[in-house]
């Protein structure tokens, strides 16, 4: 199996699995005991910490452990508070901010979309408009996009919506491990971050929030993580993400060479081939991911196809696999619906190899030769 | 250190651990179970056949079940969601003084948005009355909770008969069954709860894994705390952690297996500690019920010794003076002052819970540290004497 799906999660390291299992094995306190093992598995999940808020140049206070990205997203936006509150955010963002935002609108949270351009990104003017215009408390953007990889100014922005008095809040859950990131330098009040995507297991992620940000928990009773999310912590998991991180860190450069090169590989070739579309592609992207639209084809008969070839790509977000709707970045690119219905996401990572790049684009040549009859008037597939 | 802390959590299962790293690393399921693929499909197949398994095992539908982050998140989403999604037909719910912090936290939340919480007492014993519920349901009511084994005393309560009670006044019943899932048969139908909360790490599964029971016949709704892909039918978005969903079903697999020869033989462990200790120790007193006890927890009080400092004179024995959850905290249990304890009294108590790895010989030797700790401080006390 050729695995080119890792935007959407990724095989966890071996060394992660290694540091994860004493904590599944002889280590086993609850950190929130008094006594010796409990203080011993505090002290792993500070580490842990430490090493997380290193990678995103963050103080380990700010570090906010949760139970992955979505829930960081969704507590990122209870800073929003008050009367009349107002939240901007990207048209763009991932469904843990989209459909969070939607949540807040029918609590009476006012809801503005902010707009892309073709190249998917956000227009430092088109924010300053809409900050004068409607005074939000916040403002959420992405950093980098979990379908096209297209990365945001977030210094521009975030800079932007400080001088405005909003707070800025940034999903960088596929930026983490791919972009250099200081969040102490950085204009932005929350950071979203995500342990499976960066080789850590599943079901454990992080927001930074500065300390002066004040969070409603979304949950209650415990008092863990200075009560902004209370229950006792996902020690293995947390243990995992600290040295998914660390090694997210110390092999950052090899791996983004990695990946850009798989990249230049796949889109030297995919040149080739006029029926594809490379999407964003003249914004800067996060190293590994490349969106492309084929003609003629719809997103899932092509991901099906490669599928029973051995190789598992996607046809935009995981979070909206099976759907049948066209991907709303695509859309909020200005794509036409048949088009935004032909993507596929093709995400390097770990172990991936040129000749896997080779397999891919075969695949993909072989498919759009074959399917080319149906290409004439009426036949279209849609 | 000898361990006595299983109530606050319990060590991994070397299966379970097995079977959690089959689902990380590239040769095993690590795909994303919402991803179309097949690598996707084969995980989406594993957490459905988890999902049946562990239905199956708290006599449940399979549809039924909802994964959450752990026993905090579930009571979380049974109390405010619950709350939210049904506020039109009134604002009240009825609560155990007993209960977890993870349901009277939220509880407070919702007092705080203008529900009215009516508290009900417990006996001596920890237990609450099925009238005591009838009484205090009032036309307003929506929501009940209360908890199946409390995690201080191990008192098990009799959900059947409390739930029966909602039935006929048609409130919702919420269970907290994070300290008796392993431990009891549980029956989510045939109770005819409308929601049930399980953890993971209380029976040999992992940190940071749970579950909820929403009944779906008749169907109980909850407004969800989270947004996002859609997984768990919208109710609770978020990419499935399937390493720790699979842990979680084998432990409780592994733990029901098990449940009545441990429940045998714990009980006669706990037999022996309180023979050992009564014996040795007079004016010990048991914070518990006689009958309706679970065999893991062993609460005591020890009269006329500080508890501070009775802690603190055991660093090689771990036992909890309460909840983990709130042992940061210095104040004195408010589950045992429930009791009927006093504040003083409430201090000065030690919660023994013991699990799987639990031996006879750890017994003996945290009694004999116990006994001799008890003793020096209990002659060093001024308001100490022997005389009962």
């Amino acid at each position: 199996m050729i695995y080119l799906d890792h935007n959407a999660t990724t095989p966890v390291r071996d060394e992660v699995v290694e540091a994860m299992l004493p904590w599944l094995g002889r280590h086993y306190g609850n950190p929130s005991s008094v006594h010796r093992a409990g203080r011993l598995a505090r002290q792993a999940v500070d580490e842990a910490r430490a090493a997380v808020a290193a990678l995103l140049g963050a103080q380990p206070a700010e570090v906010i452990f949760t139970s992955g990205g979505t829930e960081a997203d969704n507590l990122a936006l209870q800073a929003v508070q008050g009367r009349d509150p107002q939240i901007l955010y990207g048209s763009t963002e991932h469904a843990a901010v989209l459909e969070s935002v939607t949540a807040r609108a029918r609590q009476g949270v006012g809801c503005v979309e902010l707009p892309v351009d073709g190249q998917g990104q956000i227009a430092e003017q088109a924010l300053a408009e809409r900050l004068v215009a409607n005074r939000p408390q916040l403002v959420s953007v992405m950093w980098a996009n979990n379908e096209s990889g297209v990365i945001q100014n977030v210094v521009a922005l975030g800079d932007c919506a400080h001088r405005h008095g909003a707070l800025m809040h940034t999903d960088a859950v596929q930026a983490a491990g791919k972009l250099e990131i200081d969040f102490a330098g950085l204009p932005v009040d929350l950071l979203s971050v995500s342990a499976h995507k960066i080789n850590g297991p599943k079901g454990v992620g992080a927001l930074l929030a500065r300390r002066s940000v004040a969070l409603t928990p979304m949950q209650h009773g415990g008092g863990q993580e200075g009560g902004r999310r209370p229950g006792t912590e996902n020690l293995a998991g947390i243990v995992g993400f600290g040295v998914a991180a660390r090694l997210a860190a110390e092999e950052f450069e090899a791996r983004r060479a990695r990946a850009l090169q798989l990249r230049g590989h796949l889109e030297a070739g995919l040149a080739d081939l006029p029926a594809v579309h490379i999407v964003g592609q003249q914004a800067a992207r996060v190293s590994n991911t490349t969106l492309i639209t084929v003609a003629g084809f719809h997103s899932e008969a092509l991901l099906m196809a490669l599928d029973r070839r051995g190789i598992a790509v996607a046809s935009g977000s995981a979070c909206h696999a099976g759907s049948g709707r066209p991907s709303h970045v695509l859309l909020a690119m200005g794509y036409p619906e048949e088009q935004a219905h032909a993507a596929i996401r093709i995400s390097f990572g770990e172990g991936n190899t040129l000749a896997e790049v080779d397999a891919f684009l075969a695949s993909l040549r072989d498919l759009i030769n074959m399917q080319r009859p149906a290409l004439a008037p009426g036949l279209l597939v849609n | 250190m000898i361990y006595l802390d299983y109530a606050a959590t319990t060590p991994v299962r070397p299966e379970v651990a097995e079977a959690m790293a089959r689902c990380l690393t590239v040769d095993g399921h690590f795909a994303n179970p919402a991803s179309e693929h097949a690598p996707g499909r084969g995980v989406r197949a594993v957490v459905e056949q988890a999902r049946e398994r562990f239905a199956a095992l708290v006599g449940a539908r399979p549809q039924d079940i909802i994964w959450t982050s752990g026993a905090t998140e579930a009571n979380n989403l049974a109390l405010l969601g619950g709350a939210e999604f049904y506020r039109d037909r009134g604002q009240r719910i009825v609560l155990a003084r007993t209960e977890h912090k993870s349901v009277l936290d939220p509880c407070r939340q919702l007092a705080s948005r203008g529900w009215k919480l009516d508290w009900l007492d417990v006996d001596e014993e920890g237990l609450v009355g099925p009238q005591s519920l009838e009484a205090a349901i009032a036309e307003d009511t929506v929501l009940a909770s209360c908890m199946l084994v409390n995690n201080e005393t191990g008192v098990i309560q009799n959900v059947p008969a409390l739930a029966r009670v909602c039935e006929g006044k048609q409130v919702m019943i919420h269970v907290d069954a994070a300290q008796g899932l392993g431990k009891l048969p549980i029956q989510c139908q045939r109770w005819n709860v409308a929601m049930m909360s399980f953890s993971a790490h209380k029976l040999g599964g992992p940190k940071g894994a749970g579950a909820l029971y929403l009944r779906s016949r008749p169907p109980v709704r909850v407004q969800p705390l989270m947004f996002g892909g859609g997984q768990e039918r919208g109710l609770r978005s978020g990419t499935l952690p399937v390493h720790q969903i699979v842990g979680m079903v084998r432990a409780a697999e592994l733990a029901e297996a098990e449940r009545e020869s441990e429940f045998k033989r714990l009980g006669a462990l706990r037999q022996m500690l309180w023979d050992k200790l009564s014996e040795a120790l007079p004016q010990l007193e048991i914070n518990g019920a006689r009958e309706q006890q679970s065999p893991h927890v062993l609460n005591l009080s020890f009269s006329g010794v500080d508890g501070e400092a009775l802690r603190a004179d055991l660093p090689g024995l771990a036992v909890s003076s309460g909840s983990a959850c709130t042992s940061e905290r210095a104040e004195s249990s408010y589950v045992l002052r429930a009791l009927g304890r006093s504040d003083a009294l409430a201090d000065a108590s030690l919660r023994f819970s013991f699990g799987r790895e639990t031996r006879a010989q750890d017994l003996r030797a945290a009694a004999d540290l116990v006994i001799s700790s008890v003793r020096r401080l209990r002659a060093l006390s001024p308001q100490w004497s022997d005389a009962p």
